[in-house]
């Protein structure tokens, strides 16, 4: 009954519709199609449909209610987070937290990849290689257990501690050094593991370079500084953005398995916060609310990160 | 690296060496203190101070107890279960989303591919995807550890790059032979991106066996369905604070009672042993894709 309609709306041959390439491109391709219902159900489902769920930060949510008969209280809970100081607490927290895992952890397996690919004697190489890599696939649950192990006050760093004259006590729960055991064992996990990356783009350096080099005379110093490092600093840059754009998310499971409420004044950090407050006891609109927030951080440090390098080095993620 | 053989060369050699043996041993340590650990007599064990070169005495008690611990096997068939279920799902839906991605000729690729990129930069978060899964109906359920996380984007991504890098005349020619495309991805495809399948196989799996958190929040009522990590959880981290051993040291430990009271250590060692031998028992099998895998995942898109 519209087919003038229909009509005009086929535009000329060779400037075909957007409608009308995706109807031929449809039946040309029905099976991929067909493929990606069950994929793209995937991705709604429990990717986007928590995203509108985030109406609930702005609601005072009761599941009875549901989604949409709950009162609207506008920002309450985004004022609620940030005045109370035990809430608070948690950003400067996951910043300074994050700040240290950032100039610690971060530069641990780029500095074990120099030295590695500094050695010759490949079979000690080789085993140091593996035993290094290792760690990375205990859990992260075992890993905190040993830790918990070792910080104990019978533990095996009270030994150590003990021969500097100090009394024995439960490190993990001595606020000042409770950040130092969290880096310290993320190092521990993730140093040989992290290596790789470096060592195998190391490792497709150009042998001319080092023959060049030592021609015109250089020294093993100047060839790490010319020639070696130059050639991972793309690579390092890009990690170093996709680490700062995960700042804010990291952390939670560790923290929640080695933290108490001994030290909560400096290990909460706002996902175990939102863990705490927002699902233990349940306060779903105040949880969401934080959860909120942290995320539209991490966005902006993703995009603020990737700008920055873009604009300093030319290298960017997109 | 080319050095001529200078005295300060062969020192920075030998430095170099002893600095890295002495980080290899700190890697090493913990695990060799746990297993020595896990042989030790307890009543050894607590009066021991500094590293553990070896078992003190040796006994199995702790490993029995492990054994009895009817936990521990329901926590490993659980475990059993969700690696290998959720590593087929997963890697059923990861491949089939790889596939479609790398069809140069679909026109909702790059629509898709920026849909799907999104989720990895932004998300609902913790309670709203808990408020999900309860909706769902899932909560105390053996899907809400499984389903929620069926494809894990960065994963297809990788997927995607190795499976557009196959030749396309490869899947022309077996077009014209009339192949679908399930025949073309599991026949084709996939045996000729045998590696970049592996390692997200691994990936998969351990990250499942290692994984707890999403069972600590999606199974509160159901301890029979709790896998093997988060039993280790509780074994490890919940009950103990750490100090409480401490207040024995000064009584004797001449009788039963104080071993059975002091096993509780042991025990831990033990239960950490039992489950990580078989991650350990994968590894050689794995570590040749390690180098593939951590550089199939530093390509950007």
């Amino acid at each position: 009954m519209t087919k003038p309609q229909a009509v005009s709306a086929v535009p000329q041959v060779g400037e075909k519709s957007f409608f009308t390439r995706l109807k031929a491109n449809y039946r040309r391709h029905k099976s991929l199609y067909i493929i990606c219902v069950p994929i793209l159900l995937y991705y709604i489902i429990f990717k986007y449909l928590p995203m509108f769920g985030v109406v609930i930060a702005f609601q005072d949510f009761r599941p009875g209610l549901g989604f949409t008969g709950s009162p609207f209280v506008g920002l309450k809970y985004f004022v609620e987070f940030l005045t109370n100081p035990t809430a608070s607490r948690t950003i400067r927290n996951t910043i300074v937290l994050n700040l240290y895992n950032l100039a610690f952890g971060f530069p641990a397996p780029i500095i074990l990849a120099l030295l590695l690919n500094e050695m010759r004697g490949s079979r000690y190489k080789k085993a140091i290689q593996t035993v290094s890599y290792l760690p990375h696939f205990i859990s992260l649950v075992v890993v905190c257990g040993i830790l918990k192990d070792f910080s104990a006050s019978y533990g095996i760093f009270n030994d150590f501690t003990a021969l500097f004259g100090r009394e024995p006590e439960a490190l993990l729960g001595n606020v000042d050094l409770y950040r130092g055991l969290y880096v310290g064992s993320g190092i521990w996990k993730n140093i040989g593991w992290g290596s790789i990356l470096y060592l195998a783009t190391l490792s497709g350096t150009d042998p001319n370079l080092y023959e060049a080099a030592v021609i015109d005379g250089a020294g093993r110093w100047k060839q790490l500084v010319h020639i070696t490092i130059p050639t991972i600093v793309p690579i390092t840059i890009l990690q170093l953005i996709m680490r700062v754009g995960s700042m804010m998310s990291e952390g939670a499971e560790k923290t929640i398995l080695l933290y108490s409420p001994l030290v909560y004044e400096k290990a909460d950090i706002i996902s175990s916060f939102v863990y705490r407050r927002g699902l233990q006891e349940a306060n779903f609109s105040f949880g969401a609310a934080v959860g909120l927030f942290n995320s539209i951080i991490n966005l902006c440090l993703l995009v603020g990160a990737n700008w920055a390098s873009k604009k300093a080095t030319g290298e960017s993620m997109w | 690296m080319i050095e001529r053989r200078t005295i300060s060369n062969v020192l920075f050699d030998w430095a170099n060496a002893l600095v890295l043996g002495v980080l290899g041993l700190v890697c090493l340590y913990p695990m060799l203190h746990v297993l020595f650990g896990s042989f030790s007599d307890p009543r050894l064990l607590i009066s021991h101070t500094g590293l553990l070169l070896r078992p003190l005495g040796f006994i199995t008690k702790g490993y029995e107890i492990v054994f009895n611990n009817p936990n521990i096997w329901s926590g490993y068939a659980n475990t059993l279960f969700y690696v290998v279920v959720g590593t087929v799902l997963r890697m059923s839906m990861t491949m089939l989303g790889a596939y479609v991605l790398a069809q140069k000729d679909f026109m909702l690729r790059k629509v898709l591919m920026l849909m799907f990129v999104f989720t990895m930069y932004f998300g609902g978060g913790l309670i709203p995807d808990y408020l999900l899964i309860t909706k769902l109906k899932m909560l105390n359920t053996r899907w809400a550890i499984i389903v929620p996380s069926l494809i894990a984007t960065w994963n297809m991504i990788i997927l995607r790059t190795a499976f557009s890098q196959v030749p396309a005349s490869l899947e022309e020619s077996a077009r014209l032979d009339g192949a679908g495309d399930m025949t073309i991805l599991f026949r084709i495809i996939a045996p000729t991106t045998k590696a970049s399948i592996a390692v997200i196989i691994m990936y998969y799996a351990v990250g499942e066996w290692n994984s707890w958190f999403s069972a600590a929040i999606y199974l509160p009522a159901r301890r029979d369905l709790y896998p093997l990590q988060l039993f280790l959880r509780e074994i490890l981290i919940a009950n103990s604070m750490g100090g409480n051993t401490t207040a024995n040291t000064s009584a004797g430990f001449t009788d039963a009672d104080s071993v059975a009271a002091l096993i509780e250590d042991v025990v831990r060692y033990c239960t950490i042993v039992v489950a990580t031998v078989p991650i350990l028992c994968v590894y050689p099998f794995v570590q040749k894709y390690f180098v593939k895998g951590v550089m199939m995942g530093s390509i950007k898109e």
